[in-house]
């Protein structure tokens, strides 16, 4: 377990350094740097402001740098945002896109589990096949125009909800609900696949046997078997939520990290981007690391290799 | 007659047997699949939709629409759906004044378009059909955009996959085939790629490319920057696929045609390509069908941030995000909304309904049922 956790730790710094490093050179090979704004400055203020950030060094020696600091968790401060850190922007968009990434993976774990456990026990009736039918639904509407749909309805003609801000516990309802729902679409159909194999093995039938009561058979006995490709698919979906949340951040107007994220890379803001990039990749590669580890603690019969 | 041919059944028998065998048709794999496919209803209605929806793609300049480009702020800005429509006004011009009525009424036709744009004014003239699904915030008809809008998201949807496609069933069938530390060392690349968060990358790739310098540059040498977007998302959505291959591949490389196809001397890229990679291409289909909705949606996503397809080209993304951003508590254009997102909607529902079915078809399991 340890020396997984090591090696797998290895990897992270091995996968971040890459990570880093082609983006840093992406970026400043991209013609058209930070300086180049609207105004022109005069050659004097541009030259020291490329002084200030090192930008009159060779890039290997930027590189060198920037790398350096990197490690130490100072990312310098924003080319655009005069007056802030880079570290201060990622703690106050994090906090933000973490609470709507949180709440959106896990309405779609509860939702997606709970709709295919009922698919699969009641299998072949109206509420499995429209269960269904919605699943399939969630998978093939883009969750920007699901959002669409639902501001359309919820806030202008139900008038239920704010149409936008950040802040109040209800301003967090239609974002995640939208977030989440393709892939509670994907969990349902998974979970009701692998449900529907478990309970045709010859445990199930002893569980019955023995006398005990479905919900007993399904939560205890069943439920545990079936959740494994759910599990495996947590890492994409991770991947997913972050890629949502970015369209869905733009939506509803959420200050959150993705927000910083497109403004960053759009107006060269180098040292921003550099490091939310390198925040996602730590979160999602701590996420497949937890999926990996919770295989184990599922099926006893996986064990860890690596 | 010699005892040894006596001891030979009669002729008569030969035919008989020959006959008998005539009689028997061997069915294919892929026959079977087919067969078994034909009578999943829901595969075939998706299927002939698909097969409808690429036809009317293919075939748009010759539809008798409006023209997705032409504005009208003053008399057609928002309207919902009408029956009223725009005539062409083109029927009757030749020479330059007919050049200069088409490049105003479609963006930079290429040569089949423009073949087809004559071909309809020849059977429709002016005619066009009414503005179905309303127009939109500059005035244009909506019906006809999501025609075109459906050329680039179907295209971008085959293309990209296609790259996914042949970037990873080379990588998992040479993985698989190669075994050993070679394997182990392409598997870990696809771990770490695992982990990167391809949006951002994309993004910057994207961004990168608009520079104007860039574009210059690339159209210079004739590379359309939309090609690059096929190129760069068909690039990250390989890794599944070269996981699913490379497990079919190990499973497969020890079967005896592979020891044959060795013995006559035949070398390790030829047995993987002719010998395996058509033995896994049942899997492989399924997982394209699969792939190009993750891809289209992904082009969705590119064109609502603003970084995908570029104006005054067409994308049902571009649709959506176009019809997002004029949602106000004032008006609701509730069609702007409904149209793409049903084609969308539409469009990817078959893709994945088709995938099941096909799974289902081409299940070795089902064989013969």
């Amino acid at each position: 377990m340890s020396t997984f956790l090591l090696k797998r730790f290895l990897w992270m710094i091995l996968t971040l350094w890459i990570v880093y490093t082609a983006s840093f050179f992406l970026m400043h090979l991209k013609p058209g740097g930070p300086f180049d704004g609207e105004k022109k400055q005069s050659p004097e203020i541009r030259k020291n402001l490329e002084a200030k950030y090192h930008f009159d060094w060779p890039l290997w020696k930027q590189y060198g740098y920037h790398l350096g600091k990197a490690c130490r968790l100072d990312f310098g401060q924003s080319l655009k945002q005069k007056d802030k850190y880079v570290n201060d922007i990622i703690r106050e968009g994090f906090p933000i896109s973490a609470t709507l990434g949180v709440c959106g993976l896990s309405l779609a774990v509860l939702l997606g589990i709970s709709a295919g456990v009922v698919s699969a026990l009641q299998r072949q009736t109206l509420l499995d096949f429209s269960f269904r039918t919605l699943a399939t639904l969630g998978i093939a509407v883009p969750n920007f125009v699901l959002a669409g749909f639902a501001i359309i309805i919820f806030v202008f003609v139900l008038d239920w909800i704010p149409a936008a801000g950040w802040g109040k516990p209800i301003n967090l309802i239609l974002p995640s609900l939208c977030l989440s729902a393709p892939f509670a679409a994907y969990i349902s159909r998974l979970t009701r696949t692998g449900l529907l194999e478990v309970l045709n093995q010859d445990y199930i039938r002893t569980a019955y046997a023995k006398g005990l009561m479905t919900p007993a058979v399904v939560f205890r006995h069943a439920l545990r078997g079936a959740l494994l490709p759910v599990v495996s698919f947590l890492g994409p979906a991770t991947a997913g939520i972050l890629t949502g949340s970015l369209v869905l951040e733009r939506i509803f107007f959420i200050p959150g990290m993705g927000t910083h994220f497109i403004e960053a890379v759009l107006q060269n803001d180098h040292f921003v981007s550099l490091a939310i990039v390198m925040v996602y990749t730590v979160l999602l590669f701590t996420m497949n690391t937890l999926v990996d580890l919770s295989y184990g603690l599922i099926d006893p019969r996986v064990k860890l290799q690596d | 007659m010699t005892d040894f041919e006596k001891a030979l059944p009669p002729l008569e028998k030969y035919a008989e047997m020959l006959q008998e065998s005539e009689a028997i048709h061997g069915i294919s794999l892929w026959q079977d699949a087919w067969r078994r496919l034909r009578r999943d209803r829901i595969s075939m209605i998706a299927l002939s939709f698909l097969i409808i929806l690429g036809v009317l793609a293919l075939f748009t300049p010759l539809l008798p629409l409006q023209s997705p480009k032409s504005q009208d702020l003053r008399n057609r800005q928002f309207l919902s759906p009408t029956l009223s429509s725009v005539p062409l006004q083109i029927k009757g011009l030749d020479g330059e004044k007919y050049d200069q009525q088409v490049s105003k009424l479609w963006h930079n036709p290429g040569f089949f378009d423009r073949m087809q744009i004559s071909t309809r004014v020849l059977i429709f003239g002016d005619f066009s059909i009414p503005s179905l699904c309303g127009t939109d915030h500059l005035g244009r008809d909506l019906l006809s955009r999501l025609f075109w809008g459906a050329r680039i998201s179907l295209i971008v949807g085959l293309v990209a996959t296609m790259v996914s496609l042949v970037i990873g069933v080379s990588y998992g069938a040479i993985a698989g085939f190669a075994g050993g530390i070679v394997d182990d060392v392409m598997m870990r690349i696809v771990d770490i790629l695992y982990s990167v968060p391809f949006i951002f990358v994309v993004l910057y790739l994207i961004s990168v490319l608009s520079e104007d310098e860039i574009q210059t540059w690339l159209e210079n040498h004739g590379i359309h920057r939309i090609i690059i977007l096929y190129i760069v998302i068909g690039a990250i959505y390989w890794l599944t696929m070269s996981r699913v291959v490379r497990g079919q591949i190990i499973s497969l490389k020890n079967e005896q045609y592979v020891d044959a196809a060795r013995t006559i001397g035949a070398g390790g890229m030829r047995i993987v390509f002719v010998h395996l990679v058509p033995n896994v291409l049942s899997i492989v289909i399924v997982y394209l069908t699969l792939t190009i909705p993750s891809v289209m949606l992904f082009e969705a996503f590119l064109s609502f941030l603003g970084l995908g397809v570029e104006p005054p080209s067409v994308s049902w993304g571009m649709l959506a995000n176009e019809s997002i951003k004029v949602i106000t508590p004032l008006e609701i254009h509730w069609w702007l909304v409904f149209y793409p997102a049903l084609a969308i909607a539409l469009t990817l529902y078959s893709l994945n309904f088709l995938g099941d079915g096909l799974r289902d078809a081409l299940d070795p399991r089902m064989k013969n049922k």
